[in-house]
């Protein structure tokens, strides 16, 4: 209903409480700490970012922990599960975990040990892969490649580029020398390389490895003291055993992975405390006490007070605001209402002084999206669906819920405004019992098919924006009465209520708007003067009063003309209310659409089952598009044209000190 | 003679959809080049910028829905065409033209508004509802083109 009112609440306490009361504020959730006590010699700061960070780190070192037993031992989440939000944990489960929370920890550091060491096992396996592949020409060698030779003789191994045969080497090397005695083996040949093994006299093995080297022949990279074919079955092995030990390491995480709960508790446990550090390094402490200070809903001062006066020796001290304090905004709406507040927190929470536009909005963004869906039968599924989900899951997150909420009501109006223009799956019911039954049926509307008649509903359209606009305005005239701004109430409200309440007069009896509503309006001649002397009283009065701050007489009449011309500003809004119009017949023309190219196949059981593919595709396909249409028009319809005439937003969210977990819910102490 | 009034007016049908198709199909195009780059650093955000992606894309149904209304007026879909002048044929064209014209720009337009607001959730997911604003403002010209092609389609009579 409204922005709820903030108070200003200090409690001064004994040190020797500090550790309980903080946790008393924090378990109760409703004071965003603020202090305006600076450190002077009394009353000391307490550095507690050491303890913080080690706390954080912890409550990151479980997450990690969940992380990897969610990639080892994976649980099947569905696609709702998002929707759950977070389980309810009760206080003696709560603090089984805390004790042992050591454990615990321990557990996490296995945890993570045992994923290192998998992933340097899984790197050790690649690298040993990748000796095995650059030993693989050689494996017919039956010596090692540093082999020594015989007394007389010397083996020397070698690689040459190309796919070459013993003849080729031979003639290449017959080239460079003549009287060289060389034997040479071809090991294996490939396609650009070919890897040998010449043998020759000791006395001659310079000679030849220079001759051999000027016809392109290099010693392998990398040598191995060992018979190619045993090295390569000894790697084997190894990765073999490596392997082993990589599933043993799966087993052992899979079988932790009865501690993700515990794990889950333990993180959200680490990151409350954490925050509670944050806040006790924010206090002023003397050598005896210390202060707490902060903004809590007037509704709640009283349940703090008693909470913590009877127990502690304290002092809790409940104040007004001081004028220029700009406090937090903490909505509070009706169950139907409540929905649309995160619409108006998408555009910005009320500022000082504002008022809580929610509940005024949320009837009329209710009612203009079922004008832009309008379909029954879309209605029906929106409302169904969200209905069952928020029946389904009533833990959900705060956000998703008042979604859920505002889409359900949302779906009530459109099937509202679906019945009155007569669409159920556009004309699915005509056509279905034109092409399969041979009758003709047609569902009537309540109201009237905007298809035949969309100039009527044109007007209407203009007629709801209208009243949407006077809304606003009138909105921003109770602010000022609020704010007891008299004259301006008179000269920016009265006066443009003047003036548009007399051009509308004037101009529902004209041509214009005849021809367009194909019905002539005639108002008694009274009903006319009236209309014209609001009209131009309410323009003298703009003209001579909108600049009325400035003392030069010429400035003054320029403002109040340009304040004048803001009457284009008032037909563009009214003008851009016709996307009611238009995004309905959207809807229905395209359900038109699927119907009809779903009922092509004719009276046949082919033809009812391309009917009933099309049908489920179609319209799947059109309420969805139409959905997000009519989403984003809505908002725009109430941010623009709406809040555009009294709003500005610019507050700043409530954020209380609470128990901001990521798993679980801890439930509330009920003592 | 009277065969060049068909013609006219199925050009009209027409150029509704293929002009307004071709400019959402580039705005969504263009939407989706940015949304594909955030999703590379953030893959949760894909709903949100999905959304923004599908926004450009309204312009190709409006062409649609003014193709469909003149196909069904002159006849084409069911039932035997109807005898359409020369005259009432170059009609239909006009009446065919605004969300023709005003779809195929208006979409490109707002695929860049769109790109830019996907860039907005990037770097704030939490200010998702102010940015959709932005290409929601490019759209309100083509359903303003959409209503008077619609109101002057249903208008002509034949």
């Amino acid at each position: 209903m409204a922005v709820l009112q903030m108070q200003r609440m200090s409690i001064c306490a004994l040190k020797r409480d500090r550790k309980v009361i903080l946790e008393k504020l924090q378990s109760m959730g409703v004071m965003e700490i603020n202090h305006i006590l600076e450190e002077d010699e009394d009353f000391h700061r307490m550095d507690t970012a050491n303890a913080r960070s080690s706390f954080e780190k912890a409550a990151a070192m479980a997450d990690q922990a969940l992380d990897i037993l969610q990639y080892y031992a994976p649980v099947k989440q569905s696609m709702l599960s998002s929707l759950a939000g977070k389980e309810l944990v009760d206080r003696d489960r709560y603090s089984s975990v805390v004790q042992k929370s050591d454990v615990l920890l321990k557990t996490a550091r296995r945890i993570q040990a045992l994923d290192k060491e998998s992933a340097e096992k899984k790197a050790a396996i690649l690298k040993i892969e990748n000796s095995i592949e650059s030993l693989k020409p050689w494996l017919s060698l039956g010596v090692p490649l540093n082999f020594e030779g015989t007394k007389h003789t010397v083996m020397i191994p070698g690689v040459m580029s190309g796919m070459l045969t013993r003849e080729n080497v031979y003639e290449k090397l017959a080239e460079q020398t003549q009287e060289l005695d060389v034997d040479i083996h071809i090991i294996s040949a490939e396609q650009d390389t070919t890897y040998l093994t010449v043998l020759c006299l000791r006395e001659m093995a310079t000679e030849v490895e220079e001759a051999l080297r000027s016809i392109g022949f290099a010693r392998p990279s990398s040598v191995i003291g060992q018979v190619p074919a045993d090295a390569k079955s000894d790697m084997e092995k190894e990765i073999e055993k490596a392997g082993e030990r990589i599933s043993e390491i799966e087993k052992e995480i899979s079988d932790l992975a009865v501690n993700r709960e515990g794990l889950k508790i333990l993180s959200d446990y680490y990151r409350v405390r954490g925050e509670k550090y944050e806040v006790l390094g924010e206090l002023p402490q003397s050598e005896r006490t210390f202060l707490v200070s902060g903004y809590v809903p007037a509704g709640e001062t009283a349940k703090v007070k008693k909470s913590l006066s009877g127990k502690f020796d304290c002092v809790v001290d409940v104040e007004e605001l001081k004028e220029e304090e700009e406090a937090p905004v903490l909505l509070k709406n009706n169950k139907f209402s409540s929905g649309s507040e995160g619409i108006v927190e998408a555009f910005g929470l009320p500022g000082k002084g504002e008022i809580d536009p929610t509940t005024i909005m949320s009837f009329f963004y209710v009612f203009f999206f079922g004008m832009m869906l309008s379909d029954a039968a879309y209605g029906v599924i929106l409302s169904v669906v969200c209905g069952i989900l928020l029946l389904k899951f009533p833990r959900m997150g705060r956000g998703i819920k008042q979604n859920m909420q505002l889409f359900f009501w949302c779906g009530i109006s459109t099937l509202f405004w679906g019945i009155m223009f007569g669409g159920y799956f556009g004309d699915a019911i005509t056509i279905i019992a034109r092409v399969f039954f041979g009758r003709d049926i047609v569902v009537p509307a309540i109201w009237f098919v905007p298809l035949d008649e969309p100039m009527k509903l044109l007007i209407y359209c203009m007629l709801f924006g209208v009243i949407h606009l006077f809304v606003g305005l009138g909105l921003k005239g109770y602010m000022y009465l609020k704010d007891k701004k008299y004259m301006d109430f008179f000269c920016d409200i009265v006066l443009w209520y003047m003036l548009l309440v007399g051009l509308l007069i004037m101009l529902l009896p004209s041509e214009l708007f005849a021809s367009i509503a194909q019905t002539a309006i005639v108002f008694p001649p009274a009903v006319n003067a009236l209309g014209k002397w609001l009209a131009i009283l309410g323009a003298l009065g703009i003209l001579l009063m909108s600049g009325r701050g400035r003392k030069n007489f010429g400035l003054r009449i320029a403002l109040g003309a340009y304040d004048l011309y803001n009457i284009s500003g008032w037909l563009s809004d009214v003008l851009s209310y016709s996307r009611l119009l238009a995004l309905g017949l959207a809807t229905g023309v395209i359900a038109s659409v699927i119907n009809q190219m779903g009922s092509m196949g004719g009276k046949s059981i082919t033809g009812v089952i391309i009917f009933v593919i099309a049908f489920i595709i179609g319209h799947l396909f059109n309420m969805a598009i139409n959905l997000l249409g009519a989403y984003v028009h809505t908002n725009r319809l109430q941010f623009v044209e709406f809040f555009g005439k009294f709003y500005e937003g610019g507050g700043r969210a409530f954020h209380p000190f609470k128990e901001n977990t990521k798993y679980a819910d801890i439930e509330e102490e009920t003592k | 003679m009277n065969e060049l009034g068909m013609v006219y007016a199925l050009l009209g049908a027409a150029a509704a959809v293929f002009l307004s198709g071709t400019g959402s199909a580039k705005g969504v195009g263009i939407a989706g080049q940015a949304a594909a780059g955030v999703i590379s650093e953030d893959p949760s955000k894909f709903a949100k910028v999905l959304i923004m992606q599908l926004l450009p894309g309204t312009q190709g149904l409006y062409g649609l829905i003014i193709g469909f209304v003149t196909l069904s007026k002159i006849g084409l879909l069911g039932g035997g065409a109807a005898d359409i002048s020369v005259k009432t044929g170059l009609m239909v064209l006009g009446a065919c033209l605004p969300v023709g014209i005003v779809g195929l720009f208006s979409a490109i337009s707002q695929g860049k508004t769109s790109a830019a607001a996907i860039g907005v959730v990037a770097k704030k997911p939490d200010q998702f509802g102010k940015a959709m604003l932005f290409p929601a403002m490019v759209e309100t010209y083509a359903i303003l083109a959409l209503l008077i092609s619609f109101l002057a389609v249903s208008a002509i009579q034949i």
